[in-house]
């Protein structure tokens, strides 16, 4: 039963989803806070290779080093998101222009490349990766074996983080002032509320999140570093973020829905199942979805009743003259 | 009375790269006092309640709160001195529930808990408007209120801070006369407290019916300080404006009516977020006849401005021009009909602000005198340069980037583009909004114009006061219907009708 096609889709749909999960939800918070960040794409990209080189230089126990991976790659997303927040926030530049340019300065034949061969990091096994945090008996129960306790300790941290970050924007005042930032950045100044430092940590942390879902694809999913390892999952967390009105609990749904569609391919040519005359168009249904979701929330009016914050994207001046 | 003061500031200067919009300004406000400030569009009201509130900085000068030397270097540290503003452009967040946007700004009350807990603020909130006559439902979000509750939502906030000051910038302009009236109660009520209210405005009898004394800006200086009751609303006019306001309007009705240019029949159209603005308007208009259409802003008048012009496309119902069926929702063909648009939003429709004056004054008719793809800029030129002289356009000359001129002057721009060629129906959203007296009139005299060489007009206006000056007939507009006035009824029973009763 745990080998139907359904209950493995699902539980590579939790797995391949994780980081986009972590992606969505970074892209959330700075979105939250009306900062476009178009950069997660290159953010994770340098995650990924920052966090596979810290588990390959270290020679320390699984957890130490596991541990340090991750927050080298939260750190180094941050880094990555400083960029982007001093561009937008203090210089004002245009959030489109700073996130393509980002991705583009981190991205393919750019820093993330740059890194991996530098630093000697291709065709290489990973040294430790995040493997199941159960023990294997619990994972062999029916249903909720493979999809809730056959995941690496990684999945359970972006629960907790999605629940964290609900209740955060929710339920307390740092939420509340953020979402304020976010909305109307005119009445959040008045109100003492400093638009600047609210915009700079969101997307700071929020870069942190891409950083740690690159890091998430090189340690757990496909435990190497190869250029571009990321295929555009930080363009697909971008659009769930949209697709999730912008709210962490239908981030997690989402990201489960592009995980299991990734899944998708690989799984149906293990089984010897063709739908149609090629694989191909199964491997491109994310990218596809992604791209379906962007036209139709693209404009003006649908993502507002969407519900995007009323300020994302635009820069904060206080002198109105 | 000789009053506690409040609020004293002295020697105000502030500069703006070009301009000084407060030069040298003493002001002073009592304890216990509604305080007029008045003064036309640019004479430096806002910039010193800015001034007062943190917003800017003073280049010169000191501020004084209860015989205390002050210095703030943001709103927030004048609210916590308390000092709050309800501003023109409302700061409220739009998708949060009053009670929400009451407790951003709470540092002390019952809102400033790290787990946010609504209940109590709530409750505070009932309280304090049924004190104030201030009735709002906490647990409403902002974007389901009219303006008129919004603005409640700002005053009640600054009595949710514990303000002592409150000055209110031009908060009539989004009211009925009876919201007004109700507005003006709460302000002497809170006065007759203890607090301070400055209220700034340029309408006289608003500043006649509910301030204490007045202090009158002209050009960013103070021109005198008088106490209302000595006032009448001539000699505050005359202090205003620095000469006796023309007092006799241009007479109207003399001319001929002709025949029906404007043919509007059961026109519904959607707004902008997609319910029915428009619910079956139908509306004639004669040839040189004016007719004016009152009603607070969102009851639908920019929608049927758009209709008209060709901009929103209407469910049903036919437009017709000279007898002639306009077609849907197509600008060019409203324009070629000979409807011609001053729009509401003169700077972001009306114009493309950053082109030339030349370039905008052509964007109706550059198809006729350009030769093919290419545009004459010569003949352009000199087109812009008979128009700014024409219509009296200040500027440094038809290369001037539009959006470097000032409101009176722009509008002079969209009314030069919009004047050439056949007008048959002149549809202006109003026309006047934020204009100063004198660009007022100048406005009011070309659409005057308009009418007299046989346009028929069509005014959308929520001054009332414009309205009465300039019409020949008057409908009202509320939820996007339309009421025919009876000849002549009192502005009180017009705008009973623009709240929605029926008289």
């Amino acid at each position: 039963m745990n080998n139907s096609l359904l209950i493995v889709l699902i539980a590579s749909g939790v797995a391949y989803g994780t980081p986009l999960l972590f992606a969505a939800l970074g892209e959330l918070l700075a979105e939250r806070s009306g900062v476009l960040n178009l950069g997660v794409e290159g953010m994770m990209l340098v995650g990924a290779v920052m966090g596979f080189w810290t588990v390959q230089r270290l020679h320390v126990t699984t957890a130490v080093a596991l541990a340090a991976a991750i927050g080298v790659a939260a750190l180094a997303g941050a880094m990555m998101a400083a960029i982007h927040a001093f561009l937008v926030i203090t210089l004002r530049a245009s959030q489109i222009v700073s996130g393509l340019a980002l991705t583009i300065f981190a991205g393919v034949y750019g820093l993330s490349s740059y890194l991996g061969n530098n630093l000697n990091l291709a065709d290489q096994p990973a040294s430790h990766t995040f493997t199941a945090f159960f023990p294997s008996s619990m994972q062999k129960w029916p249903i909720v074996g493979p999809i809730v306790f056959g995941q690496n300790v990684l999945v359970y941290v972006s629960w907790a983080c999605v629940v964290l970050i609900s209740l955060y924007l929710s339920h307390t005042r740092p939420g509340l002032n953020v979402r304020a930032v976010g909305e109307s950045p005119a009445a959040a100044d008045t109100m003492g509320i400093s638009v600047t430092s609210y915009r700079y940590a969101h997307t700071i942390v929020g870069g942190a999140f891409a950083g740690v879902g690159g890091a998430t694809v090189t340690l757990a999913i496909t435990p190497q570093w190869v250029d571009g390892i990321t295929y555009g999952a930080g363009w697909i967390a971008i659009a769930l973020v949209i697709f999730a009105f912008w709210r962490p609990e239908l981030c997690l749904v989402g990201a489960y829905f592009f995980g299991a569609l990734e899944a998708l391919a690989p799984q149906l040519q293990a089984r010897n199942i063709t739908l149609g005359p090629t694989v191909l168009w199964t491997s491109s249904l994310p990218y596809v979805m992604t791209i379906l979701v962007l036209v139709v929330v693209s404009s003006g009016t649908a993502r507002r009743r969407l519900g995007a914050p009323s300020a994302l994207g635009v820069a904060y001046v206080r002198e109105e003259r | 009375m000789a009053a506690e003061i409040a609020v004293s500031m002295r020697g105000i200067t502030k500069r703006f790269p070009g301009v000084v919009a407060n030069d040298n300004v003493d002001f002073e406000a009592a304890v216990g006092e509604v305080h007029a400030l008045l003064g036309e569009n640019g004479a430096g009201k806002t910039t010193l309640s800015h001034v007062l509130t943190g917003l800017y900085r003073p280049d010169e000068g000191r501020i004084s709160l209860y015989g205390e030397r002050v210095a703030f270097a943001s709103p927030r540290e004048a609210i916590d001195a308390g000092v709050c503003m309800v501003h023109q452009h409302f700061r409220l967040v739009d998708r949060f529930t009053v009670a929400e946007n009451l407790m951003l700004g709470d540092r002390s009350g019952a809102g400033r808990s790290f787990r946010i807990d609504s209940t109590a603020v709530e409750s505070q909130v009932r309280e304090l408007g049924e004190r104030y006559r201030l009735p709002v439902d906490p647990t409403a979000r902002i974007w389901q209120l009219s303006v008129g509750e919004q603005q409640r939502v700002e005053i009640l906030n600054a009595l949710y801070q514990n303000a002592r000051v409150l000055i209110l910038d031009e908060p009539t302009s989004v009211l009925t006369p009876d919201e007004a009236d109700t507005l003006f109660e709460t302000l002497r009520l809170m006065a007759g407290e203890g607090r301070t209210v400055i209220f700034i405005s340029h309408k006289l009898h608003e500043v006649k019916a509910v301030s204490d004394r007045v202090t009158v800006l002209r050009a960013g200086q103070v021109v005198a300080t008088v106490t209302t009751a000595d006032a009448t609303q001539q000699s505050l006019a005359a202090l205003m404006v620095g000469h006796d306001l023309e007092t006799e309007r241009r007479s109207r009705g003399g001319e001929q009516v002709g025949a029906e240019v404007l043919k509007v029949e059961d026109v519904w159209a959607d707004g902008d977020r997609g319910a029915p603005a428009l619910k079956g308007v139908s509306l004639t208009i004669r040839a040189g006849e004016v007719v004016a259409v009152a009603g607070v802003a969102g009851n639908g008048q920019r929608d049927l401005a758009e209709a008209i012009a060709g901009l929103r496309p209407c469910t049903k119902g036919t437009i017709r021009v000279g007898g002639k069926l306009l077609a849907h929702a197509d600008p060019r063909d409203a324009f070629d009909a000979g409807v011609r648009y001053v729009p509401e939003d003169r700077l972001g429709t009306g114009v493309a602000p950053n082109l030339s004056i030349a370039m905008n004054l052509q964007l109706r008719s550059f198809r006729r005198t350009s030769f093919g793809p290419l545009l004459r800029l010569g003949r352009m030129r000199a087109n812009a340069e008979e128009a700014i002289r024409r219509f009296e356009i200040k500027t440094s000359g038809p290369q001037m980037q539009t959006a470097q001129l000032s409101g009176g002057n722009l509008q002079k721009v969209v009314i030069a583009r919009e004047f050439s060629g056949e007008m048959a129906v002149l549809v202006a959203a109003s026309p006047t909004r934020g204009l100063d007296v004198a660009a007022v009139e100048t406005v009011h005299s070309y659409l005057l114009d308009a009418a007299e060489s046989g346009t028929a007009v069509l005014l959308l206006s929520e001054d009332l006061d414009e309205i009465q000056a300039l019409n020949d007939r008057i409908v009202v507009m509320y939820e996007g219907r339309l009421s025919d006035v009876v000849n002549r009824e009192s502005i009180e029973e017009i705008g009973l009708r623009m709240a929605g009763g029926a008289p």
